[in-house]
């Protein structure tokens, strides 16, 4: 018996600022006082609150430690674990909370949670199945072997699950139809190719539950009469493939996984591919060509996948939250304990990646139907340095911006669809008056017209012309018909477009210019970026007024442009300065102004 | 796309190769995988060894290089022994990772895409490694960077040597 259990968060958020030094630290201190063996370390899933990593969690004491460094735990084992004192220096504190926080209870990042597919992530050892098994795990699946197939499609189709991924089509639905599909041979994949810039949600589940994805995928194995599942994972998520390996093994020898399972006649078998790095896999029939190791190019549909999927056969395919919500839901009473949670068209929980210019980054899982100014200012504490908000990217690529005007939007399928964006996989980037809007819509497209894979012209053609016309806008070369230009290119790509990948690339572009329409003029007809991003339609100004003369732009200038004596007001060498924006960072006055080029007027902020 | 002949031409030492194609051999779906741990043995794909793989596998050279070049991950050139991803996600994008590809470029003299001329580093742009609340973040090799600015780039470079 151990007497504590200490979670350390492994997954890649903490790892990157540092949690494996934490650990080896951790592991010193507690040899050094020869009581190693007395606590579990378990270098765990994610608790979300990636802002605040490194985060040790102490059970059963429900302490949450963060923002830790090696030097932090002589003290943290001395005094707590030695001495059963919590050490309130590194607990929770923040500009939200009055007394530092002990507990997720009280961290008013979690305040809005409703923990359903993170239910085990963080809490228990993801590579351990008895801990799985111990809360509750492939106690839904035994549930599925007993029920006729049909019941079950049925029983996810009445709790309301719409897939996780991208479009929101009826999970239930989709199952049926690949139940009711003839042939012996079908099979059950699982996209976990999120290549969506701005998500990793399902990075964190698989990393963190790995096991959830597996009875997901074996309970519809069991729905659609499948004896063989694929997992396509991204190859840019090691540590995420070898804890699903580590699963898959686990399942393999407690019977979970081969031939007649539990004594059912039921056989499954699991696979997992690597992708190779390539955004249109994450498209349906472009995975399963990969899958196929083939070119990973999307097909025409139909014949949809629940008709002629992988290799031909009936196929059903999930993404890795969509999977990790079916136990929940096939659970003894699940059906109605899930469709308790979020709204009439959307039921359940999303989780969200929040991330950009907001205080709480992290992971946020939430009911369906909250609203954005929830999600920015109770669970992401408002906008970072106290600047103003200006829109929030829903959906990455696929998706689009919704203004500030909006912020009490509720999010959920069908509102997002109206206001031009998609609940995509759940990427939430927030953004400030720092943002330049036209610059996003080009970024998008760059990455899609990058990541096109060539096989249909309007896409390949159409989304290249789209950006060549945002590269002139923002070097100052636009003309006022290229916004009508746009709209109708992107009219055309949307329509005849063969896959998701095309149809839906043109929407941040359509949704930057519908909401900040003035934005995009001000660009081609003033020639003037207010954000200060595009290069060539700004300059930067020392406001003389508030200038302390600090030197500490000068001095981190790469170009020495910046000119002026120590405590007098600086100025900028306008011919020497690459607009690189480091003193912007480094100005504590915030008195570097952005100001149109060839003009000495403050029209900044 | 038009595959280069590497212009560096080290001894490739194909002995081991026939090792790591033998579990697939018939099956055609494996392709990627047997690619992906060619790339593992030798740090890119060498033309000889793509040649041994199709004549093995009886894979056309024209298909397993149609599947090579459509995947970002699969190079045709020798890498540096630190491979550099710099995140352009979104999250890292508006948070100034194109300022922190500007710094690395502007230290190593190399651009996205290219190899250090001592093979120390290679430089490459990754669509999202999902460390989005740590933006702007680069891997090297394995190792995670987050939250960066230009002016600390170079003492995280000078690590690796």
């Amino acid at each position: 018996m151990y007497e504590k259990h200490l979670m350390i968060c492994g997954a890649t958020g903490c790892l990157s600022s540092g949690s494996n030094l934490v650990e080896e630290a951790l592991v010193e201190e507690l040899e050094k006082h020869g009581i190693r063996d007395k606590y579990r370390l378990v270098m765990g899933g994610c608790p979300g609150f990636c802002e605040v990593g490194p985060i040790i969690v102490v059970y059963p004491d429900e302490v949450f430690y963060c923002r830790l460094k090696p030097k932090d735990m002589a003290e943290l084992v001395e005094k707590h674990l030695l001495e059963g004192e919590i050490v309130e220096r590194l607990l929770y504190k923040g500009p939200d909370v009055v007394v530092p926080a002990r507990f997720y209870d009280t961290i008013p990042f979690y305040a809005k949670h409703k923990f359903n597919v993170l239910r085990t992530s963080g809490i228990i050892d993801p590579e351990s199945i008895d801990e799985y098994i111990m809360r509750g795990g492939y106690r839904a699946f035994t549930r599925a072997l007993s029920m006729e197939p049909l019941a079950i499609c049925e029983e996810v189709k009445e709790a309301g699950l719409r897939g996780r991924g991208g479009a929101g089509f009826s999970t239930g639905l989709k199952w049926e139809f690949t139940n009711k599909a003839p042939g012996p041979k079908k099979y059950v994949v699982c996209n976990a190719d999120e290549g969506d810039p701005g998500a990793f949600m399902d990075r964190s589940i698989l990393e963190g539950d790995p096991h959830a994805i597996l009875e997901g995928m074996l309970i519809c194995g069991r729905a659609i009469g499948a004896d063989e599942g694929y997992i396509y994972c991204r190859a840019e998520y090691p540590l995420a493939i070898s804890r699903l390996k580590i699963a898959i093994r686990q399942a393999e020898e407690y019977g979970l996984l081969g031939k007649n399972i539990l004594g059912y006649d039921f056989n499954f078998k699991m696979n997992i591919k690597e992708g190779a790095g390539a955004f249109v896999c994450g498209e349906e029939t472009a995975l399963l060509g990969s899958i196929e190791g083939k070119r990973g190019m999307p097909r025409p549909r139909p014949p949809f996948p629940a008709q002629s999927g992988l290799f031909g056969k009936p196929t059903t395919i999930n993404n890795v939250e969509t999977f990790a919500n079916v136990p929940l839901i096939v659970k003894e009473g699940g059906v109605l304990e899930f469709a308790a949670i979020g709204t009439e068209g959307s039921k359940g929980t999303k989780v969200f990646a929040l991330a950009g210019k907001v205080r709480n980054t992290g992971l946020c899982e939430v009911p369906m139907g909250i609203t954005i100014r929830e999600i920015i200012y109770d669970v992401g504490g408002g906008i970072k340095r106290g600047k103003e908000f200006k829109a929030v990217q829903a959906g990455g690529p696929s998706g689009g911006c919704i203004p500030a005007e909006q912020i009490d939007l509720p999010i959920d399928y069908d509102s997002l669809n109206k206001a031009g964006a998609i609940m995509g996989s759940g990427g939430l980037v927030v953004m400030d008056e720092g943002t330049c809007m036209v610059d996003l819509a080009r970024y998008f497209l760059s990455f899609t017209q990058k990541e096109s894979c060539g096989k249909c012209t309007p896409c390949r053609e159409g989304t290249k012309r789209m950006l060549e016309i945002l590269d002139r806008i923002s070097e100052g070369a636009g003309v006022p018909e290229d916004l009508d230009t746009l709209d109708s290119l992107a009219a055309s790509i949307k329509d005849s477009s063969l896959c998701g990948l095309g149809q839906t690339c043109p929407n941040p572009v359509l949704s930057t210019i519908r909401y900040f329409r003035e934005e995009y003029e001000e660009h081609i007809t003033d020639k003037f970026c207010r954000a200060g991003i595009c290069k060539e339609l700004f300059t930067y100004r020392i406001d003389q007024e508030k200038c302390t003369g600090c030197t500490a732009c000068a001095r981190v200038c790469p170009v020495d442009a910046i000119k002026g004596e120590k405590k007098e007001p600086h100025e900028i060498e306008q011919d020497l300065c690459t607009r690189c924006g480091s003193c912007v960072e480094k100005c504590r006055q915030d008195c570097i102004l952005v100001v149109p080029q060839g003009r000495e007027a403050d029209v900044s902020n | 796309m038009c595959v280069e002949v590497e212009t560096v031409l080290p001894e490739i030492d194909l002995s081991e190769l026939d090792a790591i194609i033998e579990p697939y051999l018939g099956r055609k779906e494996m392709v990627i995988p047997v690619l992906q741990k060619v790339q593992d043995h030798f740090g890119y794909l060498p033309r000889p060894a793509m040649e041994q793989v199709s004549r093995r596998m009886r894979i056309p050279l024209s298909r397993l290089y149609g599947v090579a070049t459509f995947y970002a991950q699969f190079k045709m050139k020798p890498r540096g022994r630190y491979i550099i991803r710099v995140c352009k996600g979104t999250a890292c994008h508006i948070q100034g990772s194109p300022k922190i590809s500007g710094r690395i470029e502007e230290i190593l003299g190399v651009e996205s895409g290219e190899t250090t001329d001592d093979l120390r580093f290679t430089l490459e742009e990754v669509a999202c490694i999902g460390a989005c609340a740590l933006a702007p973040v680069i891997m090297i090799n394995d190792d995670p960077h987050g939250r960066l600015s230009p002016d600390g780039i170079e003492k995280i470079l000078e690590k690796y040597s």
